[in-house]
């Protein structure tokens, strides 16, 4: 399955990239269709993390994720680097995890 | 003078991604997929957001077209830079087919900062070179690191994900116009649905929120 999705995933991302190369620039005359490319990564991130930090199955779950990624939260406020707000959601995250045991 | 400065800026950019990619490699393990599975992704689909998506869909257990539709949806924007850029980089042929491969959020923004074409594609070939050359490098490393870790769940690992999201939406929400409120359409449809829907549709569902901004104007 993995595999399967890992191909399809690639392949379809290359068609992506290599059919906006291959269109006219006048395809971006149209508001709307700059409008909706430009909020579409915006609906589906924030969708990402509220999936993935209350999300298990199909059940809504408060746990340490939730800890995690608060704090990244406010790194982020803070305009920490990438690679820092994800090291401190999930060393919060380990550290409750930790302590509630 | 300008070569040197965005030939820098091109390495800056790449080590910057570079560390990401270390998140990448881990999200990846803790998802269920092989380390060669995982430095598959970085190498064929090589572009960040759709990557997290599919582990991450994966991960919590959703279907190869949940996973894949989140990661397609995420990777459409590399379309539109590839409009807004092909007049000024000027490739065809197997040019063009090699240069699509390098067509990301990273080097399209160094392209599109330089208005004169020949910095154009020197900033395009520098930037998406050096980000190619240390993502990659970086997800093996993460894959590697967080297979010899062994349980995800003890590391936090599972909260590096939505953490690694929340960071790539930020710089999008300070653009302002409406982006809170499709954000925050998009996070609630999620969770609203999520109770009802096998895992991952709910996010796809959530693109919808983008008609909250596009019928309110």
């Amino acid at each position: 399955m993995i595999w399967v999705a890992l191909g399809l995933a690639a392949a379809g991302c290359y068609l992506f990239k290599v059919v906006g190369m291959s269109l006219p620039s006048a395809w971006l005359d149209d508001p709307r269709v700059l409008r909706i490319a430009t909020l579409l990564p915006v609906a589906l991130l924030a969708a990402l993390v509220a999936a993935q930090t209350f999300g298990n199955g199909r059940a809504l779950v408060l746990d340490a994720r939730a800890a995690g990624v608060a704090v990244a939260a406010v790194a982020v406020l803070f305009r920490a680097p990438f690679l820092l707000v994800v090291v401190l959601a999930a060393a919060t995250a380990a550290l409750v995890r930790a302590v509630s045991g | 003078m300008e070569r040197r400065s965005i030939v820098r800026d091109a390495v800056a950019v790449g080590m910057a991604t570079g560390a990401y990619g270390v998140a990448f490699g881990a999200a990846g393990v803790a998802a269920g997929f092989s380390v060669l599975q995982t430095c598959l992704s970085s190498l064929l689909v090589f572009t960040g957001a759709s990557q997290f998506a599919l582990v991450g869909v994966i991960g919590a257990g959703g279907g190869a077209a949940a996973a894949v539709g989140s990661a397609l949806l995420l990777g459409a924007r590399n379309a539109l830079y590839g409009v807004r850029l092909s007049g000024v980089l000027g490739w065809t042929g197997w040019r063009r087919l090699v240069a699509a491969q390098g067509m990301i959020d990273e080097s399209a923004a160094m392209a599109l900062a330089r208005p004169e074409p020949r910095a154009a594609r020197l900033a395009f070939v520098s930037t998406a070179t050096s980000v190619f050359v240390l993502w990659n490098l970086a997800t093996l490393i993460g894959a590697v690191g967080a297979t010899a870790v062994g349980d995800p769940a003890v590391l936090g690992l599972d909260a590096a994900a939505p953490a690694g999201f929340l960071a790539l939406l930020a710089p999008r929400l300070r653009e302002g116009g409406g982006v809170w409120r499709v954000a925050a359409a998009g996070a609630v449809i999620a969770l609203l649905a999520t109770p009802w829907l096998p895992p991952g549709v709910p996010v796809l569902l959530a693109s919808f929120g983008v008609l909250v901004a596009v019928r309110t104007r």
